[in-house]
């Protein structure tokens, strides 16, 4: 794997796409294009499932491969619209875990069209000292897209923050990197597939409202083991006190976080100790995850069938669920080099090992 | 400790299983402890970590049943070590912050430690698990052998007060005891009985799940503690400590089979064993997804009774234990007629 070229100029251009295309859970049709369009004609089997996973299989020159599951998953959290009025204001609901805070006085593209709309707010000369206290609650929010746009939209159609993408010295900005750096990290692995493993790729849809789609992939797949690569908050701020800061989740530019336990998942403790000896082996920096609530598409695929050992290895980045999000390329690159490094040496031998 | 055939009965084999650490997704140590006490049994050890232990074969007019008792328990996982050694922490399983402070804990690298709390504004207020943390004895973050994500399980001497047992992990060790008890005592009969000591129950029946999907049993029993009434201002519930198994008609995770429910009442009653009906507000068993594992499995739950449930001192009545031993050896004796609703 030693030929693998990192995050380059081409893999910046990809991020970017998928960073700017619009797939909110349930609708990723503009992702699952991409994901085609990059794998189509390097992949062994490449199918789409009735949910609307991207099915990615490489085949090991071995009959009796492991077989290894990766999963990444293609939706972004955003919102539907629920009512249009005539004057083209726009009521709507939540898709996926947004704080609500974040709505008020942003840009958005909503539709397939990408229309452009704006969640307006009252001005600051005609609010009262208690108003600007208080969130607003998310019925009394309107997208307005003027009386013409309006028209051209549905109701179920579902919007997210305008945000465009940008690469600022060594950090990537943008909407959506979760989890479509998970998505081009695999796109990249596909590109470079390991022999010696059977490898089975999902880029999945609906994981931000409950790991729906990996559920039907993992069943679909079968495999042997699974990783689920996902992006994962960073809140590695100065606490306001100067106390240690003792909630930070994970750290930005430390590497990609291995997950032991979430809400949803006890990492199988082989695969952790397997990833951690890799990345000390190959001194590829890491970071456990802080363990605590949230969950990845591990959670449904380690429930699958009789039960497949599974973890998660995420990117982290600042931010998570708001109009933008913060990541490093170093951090991305070490995620990569880490599952190159972590594919090329797993074998059937991990499964007889103690927990 | 008394041997098997002594006064003593099961309570070595119980003490054996309480006082060993082993919170959900690291039951190695207590699985082994397991294996060993069943052997020449060896039995499967499958993709999550249950141990499945099939006796006898299904022969015509016989059920494939998967009797499951939970060999995990409630812990806590290192989230952070801070630089003067101190562990913060976050809960496995439903860890109650309020009987935490003062305890103790062992680690699965050995390690122990005591449980401290931040000063609190308010010194009225219960700690939340953010404001608690383990002292471990070390002085700062370099030496200590506790890094981020090592597991930890509460430490508690087994304790006996007469026909009361106490420990922490009785929840759901007393269930893997009693198995192991049926598991010894079965010969055979018509059907194929399949045991199995689950793993990550506490976190959500995880281990169960894909346990139940595997075996594909004809008929689902778990084996698990529940709550009583009979403590002072508790909660009202119509289960006491030392009137005999509870018979599970519902929980808040699963209505049993009405056809289990009756098939138990009709065993406990032919065997003369005393026994109780449960119905628990809050809290499921393993029984509720071999219900809904594939196409549906007819499920039920013997319950033991137990007090300060999820707390360091969980406490069952051991006659309450041998009934449940009793019971169950009925039940997977005789042919099982299920037919009508």
């Amino acid at each position: 794997m030693s030929t693998l070229k990192l995050i380059g100029k081409q893999q910046l251009k990809l991020i970017e796409s998928l960073s700017n295309a619009v797939g909110v859970s349930g609708d990723e049709g503009e992702i699952r294009a991409i994901v085609m369009r990059e794998l189509k004609d390097c992949a062994d089997e490449i199918k789409i499932d009735p949910l609307g996973n991207v099915l990615v299989t490489h085949h090991s020159t071995d009959k009796h491969a492991l077989k290894v599951m990766l999963a990444a998953h293609m939706d972004e959290v955003g919102f539907m619209v629920v009512e249009i009025d005539e004057e083209g204001y726009c009521r709507f609901e939540t898709v996926g875990g947004i704080d609500i805070r974040y709505f008020p006085a942003k840009t958005v593209i909503v539709g397939k069209d990408h229309l452009p709309g704006v969640i307006g707010v009252k001005a600051v000369h005609l609010t009262q000292e208690s108003e600007r206290k208080t969130t607003m609650a998310l019925e009394s929010l309107r997208i307005d897209l003027g009386p013409d746009m309006a028209k051209k939209l549905k109701l179920g159609d579902r919007g997210t923050f305008a945000t465009k993408f940008r690469k600022v010295g060594a950090s990537l900005f943008g909407k959506a990197l979760d989890d479509r750096l998970g998505v081009a990290v695999l796109i990249e692995l596909v590109k470079n597939a390991p022999k010696n493993i059977e490898l089975q790729v999902a880029f999945t849809v609906q994981e931000e409202v409950g790991a729906r789609g990996a559920r039907v992939a993992a069943y679909r797949f079968n495999p042997d083991i699974a990783f689920a690569i996902d992006c994962t908050p960073a809140m590695d701020f100065p606490v306001w006190d100067e106390q240690e800061n003792t909630l930070y989740n994970t750290k930005l530019g430390h590497g990609p976080a291995f997950y032991v336990a979430d809400a949803g998942t006890l990492s199988d403790p082989r695969l952790i100790r397997f990833l951690k000896s890799t990345a000390e082996k190959e001194e590829i920096p890491y970071q456990i995850r802080q363990p605590g609530a949230g969950g990845t598409d591990a959670s449904a695929i380690h429930r699958q069938r009789s039960g497949i050992p599974s973890v998660s290895v995420s990117i982290p980045h600042r931010y998570t669920h708001s109009p933008i999000l913060v990541a490093r390329v170093e951090d991305l690159e070490n995620t990569l080099r880490l599952l190159c490094a972590t594919l090329s040496n797993i074998d059937r031998s991990i499964l007889s090992g103690t927990r | 400790m008394a041997n098997r055939t002594g006064d003593n009965g099961m309570k070595s084999l119980i003490q054996k299983l309480v006082e060993t650490t082993g919170p959900s997704g690291y039951e190695t140590v207590i699985r082994e402890v397991i294996q060993n006490e069943i052997n020449p049994e060896k039995g499967e050890v499958d993709a999550l970590g249950n141990l499945i232990v099939r006796k006898g074969d299904k022969l015509a007019g016989g059920y494939r049943i998967m009797l499951a008792a939970h060999m995990d328990e409630i812990g806590l996982i290192a989230s952070h070590v801070d630089e003067n050694g101190f562990i913060r922490f976050n809960s496995i399983g439903g860890v109650r912050p309020h009987h935490l402070l003062g305890g103790r804990v062992r680690f699965m690298n050995g390690a122990e430690g005591v449980i401290g709390g931040d000063r609190l504004e308010n010194q009225e207020k219960v700690h939340s698990l953010e404001n608690l943390y383990i002292d471990a004895g070390f002085e700062n973050e370099k030496t200590s052998t506790v890094k981020v994500g090592d597991v930890a399980g509460f430490v508690r001497p087994f304790l006996v007060l007469g026909n009361r047992l106490v420990a922490k992990s009785m929840d759901d060790r007393i269930g893997v005891a009693v198995l192991i008890e049926v598991l010894k005592q079965f010969k055979t009969s018509q059907h194929e009985v399949v045991f199995v000591f689950s793993t990550q129950e506490e976190v959500g029946l995880r281990g169960a799940t894909t346990a139940a999907y595997g075996v594909d049993p004809d008929l689902g029993i778990s084996v698990d503690v529940t709550l009583t009434g009979d403590t002072p201002k508790s909660s009202r519930m119509a289960v006491s400590l030392g009137k005999g198994p509870a018979i599970k008609v519902r929980d808040s995770g699963m209505i049993s089979d009405p056809r289990v429910v009756r098939w138990m009442v009709q065993a406990a009653e032919k065997g003369k064993i005393p026994f109780q009906r449960e119905i628990l507000e809050g809290g499921s068993t393993d029984a509720r997804v071999m219900q809904i594992t594939r196409a549906g499995v007819p499920a039920g739950c013997v319950s033991i009774p137990c007090r300060y449930v999820h707390s360091p001192s969980e406490m069952v009545d051991y006659r309450d234990v041998q009934n449940s031993v009793k019971l169950i050896l009925e039940l997977i004796r005789e042919p099982i007629h299920l037919e009508r609703f």
